[in-house]
């Protein structure tokens, strides 16, 4: 993984509201607003959503509407996933690459 | 075919919901798909829940219009089979292949309305894979959807009429650090403003007034030249441009939303059966189909997918297309109505040519980028690695041959945004006009297993 930056990548237009729900991305602690998409609370966070597996720069997303897969993620079974299209879940284990590894 | 017809309508985009309205007003109950949870497309994109406060703020005295026509919607979906959550994802015999909150079903159809709209259409700079980087609709549903700016420094660069509505969109949530860049200088706007006026006057006032309220709102505003690069360290730190008088202008920035004007979605019209022109005005390659948008005996397209219109284009697209579907269920429509639609698309339609020269596609900038610049973002096929292909003996010079042999269009977004710009360097290789990248199914990536559970989630 590239360095964490605390910067963040997306900026909650109120930048006040609550953020009860938790999830874990690549081990690490996410919080998100109810209703929020996996992409927008992890760029949130600083995050990007994984590297690319071709040059190992990191991905942060790009069309943000389910276009161009940049956000491509999976979830804890290694189902595989589109960060923008998705609401996030409380509790929610999510990784950038899928569990085995080998795609 | 014999018995009762089965409608199917590929999208609830403003032509898919045009079409839906005047099918359910004949009677019938069409199958509505969309890929989304909302229905209303991308340009017109419903607010999420999280985004419903901003409702006033964004749209203000249309707030309330807005809303009503979403009820509108709303009734009409439901008298139909309205499928949200559902991607098509090929087309083959009359029978469209689905995954949904059902896992993959397979759907018959005798008749076919394919409105999927757009994605921007990008011309890539060095440093557009960059953290930071969006496309410019992008930077729309981040604030429609996810209830977010893409940053505290936002660019909106490239050359579209949506640079202004998105810059304009941020500043009346609040955001006091925008730029926009377009690259057509004012002086073709200028020359293309006559027609555009004498087409659709009140659309380009609006553009105008748009203008107006990004000035007061001390939005920085920079017109002609070309973008060079997007630079930082693991993420967007600034851009880089040169004006028209060649002068070399940084710009910082955290974010930049960037767009050329709309690509049109057009491989599950191709997996139906329809058959493409190169439009030159455009540079862009579209379906034909005859006045009323149908396409093939049992395909009708409407809205940006077919011909890059925008919203108010599609509308008109949309209920044509409907209407024509009617017509070869044996449907008497009166006359009046079908001219009315046509001289409404038609007006819509000159107006977006007629901008084609206010907001160029800078397909001459391919030439100048540098070897490293990746044009596939998928797998990083840099412009080097095509030229180099290009300059190799490999038989003929063609789109779909420079794809098998580079992987530059085979990656997971399959070609929506490297597409134009591979065409754009083959074409000035082959000295010819820009090929078509063939589609294939599936036109978005599936899971290989079938697994209903949670399939919803997938796509």
């Amino acid at each position: 993984m590239p360095k964490i930056d605390p910067t963040p990548l997306f900026h909650p237009i109120s930048p006040g509201t609550p953020r009860p729900v938790r999830f874990a991305f690549d081990g690490v602690g996410v919080s998100a607003r109810t209703g929020d998409t996996i992409l927008a609370a992890i760029l949130a966070a600083g995050l990007p959503c994984g590297t690319s597996e071709f040059d190992g720069a990191a991905r942060a997303g790009f069309c943000l509407m389910g276009s161009c897969q940049d956000c491509t993620m999976w979830d804890e079974r290694g189902r595989r996933l589109r960060g923008c299209m998705t609401e996030v879940t409380d509790g929610q284990r999510l990784r950038s690459r899928p569990y085995d590894d080998e795609t | 075919m014999g018995g009762e017809p089965i409608v199917a309508i590929v999208g609830a985009g403003p032509a898919g919901l045009a079409a839906t309205r005047v099918l359910v007003q004949a009677g019938l109950r069409p199958i509505v798909l969309e890929e989304a949870t909302l229905p209303g497309g991308q340009g017109t994109r419903r607010l999420s829940p999280l985004s419903e406060p901003y409702r006033a703020a964004l749209y203000g005295q249309g707030a309330d219009a807005m809303a009503r026509r979403e009820d509108t919607e709303n009734a009409i979906l439901a008298k139909c089979d309205y499928r949200p959550g559902t991607l098509v994802w090929a087309c083959h015999d009359n029978q469209l292949e689905l995954l949904g909150p059902d896992g993959f079903v397979g759907q018959p159809y005798t008749h076919l309305v394919i409105a999927v709209g757009a994605t921007d259409r990008i011309m890539p700079v060095p440093g557009w894979t960059l953290p930071g980087v969006f496309t410019l609709g992008g930077s729309q549903v981040a604030v429609k959807r996810h209830a977010s700016f893409i940053g505290r420094k936002v660019v909106f660069a490239g050359s579209s009429p949506l640079l202004y509505l998105a810059a304009a969109q941020y500043l009346r949530l609040g955001h006091r650090d925008l730029t926009v860049l377009d690259t057509t200088p004012m002086a073709a706007k200028l020359r293309a403003f006559p027609a555009m006026l004498r087409h659709a006057p009140r659309t380009a006032m609006e553009g105008l007034a748009l203008m107006a309220e990004l000035r007061r709102g001390g939005v920085a505003m920079l017109s002609g030249g070309t973008i060079r690069a997007i630079e930082g360290d693991g993420r967007v730190e600034r851009l880089r441009y040169v004006t028209r008088k060649g002068r070399e202008t940084v710009v910082a920035a955290d974010a930049v939303a960037m767009g050329h004007g709309l690509r049109a979605e057009t491989q599950l019209a191709e997996l139906a059966g329809a058959e493409f022109r190169f439009d030159p005005d455009f540079r862009q390659w579209f379906a034909r189909t005859d006045a009323m948008g149908r396409a093939g005996e049992t395909l009708w397209l409407a809205g940006d997918s077919a011909r890059i219109g925008g919203a108010q284009a599609a509308d008109a697209a949309g209920s044509l297309a409907a209407q024509s579907l009617l017509a070869s269920l044996g449907r008497q429509i009166p006359a009046r109505l079908l001219r009315r639609g046509r001289r409404r698309l038609k007006a819509q339609l000159d107006f977006q040519r007629a901008m084609t020269g206010a907001f160029r596609w800078p397909a001459e900038t391919v030439a100048e980028l540098p070897d490293a610049t990746p044009i596939c973002r998928c797998e990083r096929v840099t412009a080097g690695e095509i030229r180099a292909t290009l300059a190799a003996p490999v038989g003929p010079v063609e789109i779909n041959r420079v794809k098998s042999i580079t992987r530059c269009g085979m990656g997971r977004c399959q070609g929506r945004f490297c597409g134009p710009a591979l065409a754009e360097i083959v074409a000035s290789a082959a000295g010819e006009t820009p090929g078509r990248l063939r589609a294939q199914a599936p036109v978005r990536p599936i899971p290989l297993v079938a697994d209903t559970e949670g399939a919803e989630q997938r796509a």
